[in-house]
């Protein structure tokens, strides 16, 4: 039977820490994401005609939110599992009767909770700069919360195997971000020469950043089913990797 | 009483590194108090990490409540606190919240009113708002006391407690333990300090290189090995050693100057006075008396020594014990 307490008392646990900082915890992404909008939406966008119709600076409305998402998701899931195995309290979640559901629900769960948060944050702001639309905003928030789920448990699997701290910065660093600016935040796979739309569909986050688009525009790169299949399919990968490391005890147990 | 650790036939082998644990069985009995000794990398905090989740046995069973730790292990750790051998704490975490946290983890219901109970008993009521990273190191261990108890377990573990803290320390931790075996709760201790475990356990028990070379009562193994050995060395040297004084188990050395007479410190009545009092009667003068006790670091130091270490005049007295545990 699964230990719904558990659950409980890492989601809080987890939810006071960002709390505790929660300042700097929303400046910084709301910050950089206000800059995105002066730079790309205000001062270039204005020299960018629409696309596909869409005026450029709430086109990149949801590729903001996504980027936000996606990197908030893995760093929050990645760190919040890395600290305990740095301070060593790591031992309180292994002794206890909590097992990968619990663990990972908890710590997943608030990684996403955060994220979404901040990107929800982001969303009010665009709303200064440019006036969004959304189309579809319950499939908004479906996309939302299922992207941010995925990646915080890529996040939390990082933060599994992460042995030191440049081990825990450089998938975020070298792999989410590159992903995220070449999955279309900024521009459609279409404005793409044929040969570098087909490589570009083979970047997964194109697909979230399209399903997502769609939500706001009704417009998408690839078939809003696929993005919902390719943002399923990575929740049941990371679950299935994540319940192997606990269950083998792969860099947890001896 | 019912067994409520048994551990059969556990195993433990790293992988590229040594056996750790080699086909270790004990039972310990729900209220006791047992001490693991057993010097650094015996086996002690492998058998314990095995017991709570830590570690995953190489082979070998162990069940607690008569949960079994791999099957029905929910249950199995419900039962279980774990006090670790190194200070972890979240640093920015306030003491209450901590402990809350740890109570939570274990699926139990919120209970402040017992977690007040518990940190008043600890002496740490007055600093439970404190961050964790505010506190002497003595709070800070008894903070971890504080969080392996927060969901009432029947058995606590205590890896190394008093590791490195000064005398005080120890002496008021050994009061904690004795508070929680009047609760009735089964502990467990690994320590480097015989003094330890001569002073809280119920039962004493001898780990090194992995094996469990020794699990007996403390009474038992101090009544075993902690006599004394009285010397009388006389003045003048003895033609034969008087039949009275033979009678009441005194022994001649080579010399003929000194009588041993060896008795139990625990007796009411060790004899001694009386056999002053005869030696008096029959006219011989004692020049000097000297005691020797052997005490449990003997017997330790017998039990875990290497075979290059043991020196001429070592106590083999506690051979026997051996061959009765590992019988």
């Amino acid at each position: 039977m699964i230990n719904t307490g558990a659950i409980r008392a890492i989601y809080g646990h987890e939810m006071s820490r960002f709390f505790r900082t929660v300042w700097q915890s929303i400046a910084s992404p709301v910050l950089s994401t206000v800059l995105y909008f002066v730079v790309f939406g205000a001062a270039i966008g204005g020299r960018i005609q629409s696309v596909e119709g869409i005026p450029y600076g709430a086109f990149i409305v949801p590729g903001l939110m996504m980027l936000t998402v996606l990197q908030q998701s893995v760093s929050n899931a990645s760190f919040g599992i890395y600290f305990p195995k740095f301070s060593g309290t790591i031992y309180e979640y292994l002794v206890a009767p909590a097992g990968w559901i619990e663990v990972s629900v908890g710590f997943v769960g608030a990684a996403a909770s955060k994220a979404i948060l901040i990107s929800m944050l982001i969303l009010l702001t665009s709303f200064f700069f440019v006036g969004a639309q959304i189309a579809h905003p319950v499939w908004m928030l479906a996309f939302l919360f299922l992207t941010s789920f995925a990646f915080s448990l890529l996040g939390f699997i990082i933060g599994l195997w992460a042995k030191n701290f440049e081990q825990l910065q450089i998938v975020p660093m070298m792999v989410i971000t590159p992903l995220v600016f070449l999955g279309g935040a900024f521009y459609s796979a279409s404005m793409l020469p044929p040969v570098w739309e087909t490589v570009a569909k083979l970047n997964p986050v194109l697909y979230l950043i399209s399903g997502f688009r769609w939500s706001f525009f009704d417009m998408a790169d690839v078939p809003v089913g696929l993005s919902l299949f390719a943002v399923g399919l990575m929740i049941l990968v990371c679950m299935g990797i994540i319940r192997w490391i606990f269950l083998t005890g792969w860099r947890l147990r001896d | 009483m019912n067994a409520i650790i048994d551990v059969d036939r556990l195993s433990k082998q790293y992988v590229n590194g040594p056996k750790a644990l080699d086909d270790v069985s004990l039972q310990i009995d729900e209220g006791e108090i047992v001490a693991l000794l057993g010097p650094n990398g015996a086996g002690k905090t492998t058998l314990i990490s095995i017991i709570c989740g830590l570690v995953v046995p190489s082979g070998g069973t162990v069940r607690v409540g008569g949960h079994d730790i791999r099957t029905d292990w929910r249950a199995a750790r419900k039962l279980i606190g774990l006090v670790p051998q190194e200070i972890t704490l979240e640093p920015f975490e306030t003491v209450l919240n901590s402990v809350r946290f740890t109570r939570g983890l274990y699926g139990a219901p919120p209970d402040d009113a017992y977690l007040e109970q518990v940190l008043r008993s600890l002496a740490l009521w007055d600093k439970k708002d404190a961050a964790t990273r505010e506190l002497s190191g003595g709070m800070k261990r008894r903070v971890l006391i504080a969080k392996a108890l927060s969901h009432q377990p029947k058995i606590l573990f205590l890896d190394e407690p008093t590791a490195g803290v000064d005398v005080a320390l120890r002496r008021e931790m050994w009061q904690v333990v004795e508070q929680l075996r009047r609760d009735g709760v089964t502990i467990i201790l690994t320590t480097h300090y015989l003094e330890e475990a001569e002073e809280m356990a119920d039962r004493i028990g001898v780990i090194n290189h992995g094996k469990l070379l020794l699990m007996q009562p403390k009474d038992e193994l101090m009544g075993e090995f902690g006599k004394k050995h009285l010397t009388v060395e006389l003045q003048e040297p003895l033609d034969a050693l008087p039949a009275s004084l033979a009678e009441r188990g005194l022994t001649l050395s080579d010399d003929r100057r000194r009588l041993g007479y060896d008795y139990d410190t625990r007796s009411e009545r060790t004899g001694i006075a009386r056999l002053l009092a005869d030696l008096a009667g029959l006219g011989l003068q004692v020049r000097d008396v000297s005691t020797k006790q052997s005490s449990l670091e003997e017997v330790f130091m017998s039990l875990v020594a290497e075979p290059d270490d043991e020196g001429p005049d070592r106590d083999d007295a506690a051979r026997p014990a051996l061959k009765e545990a590992t019988a």
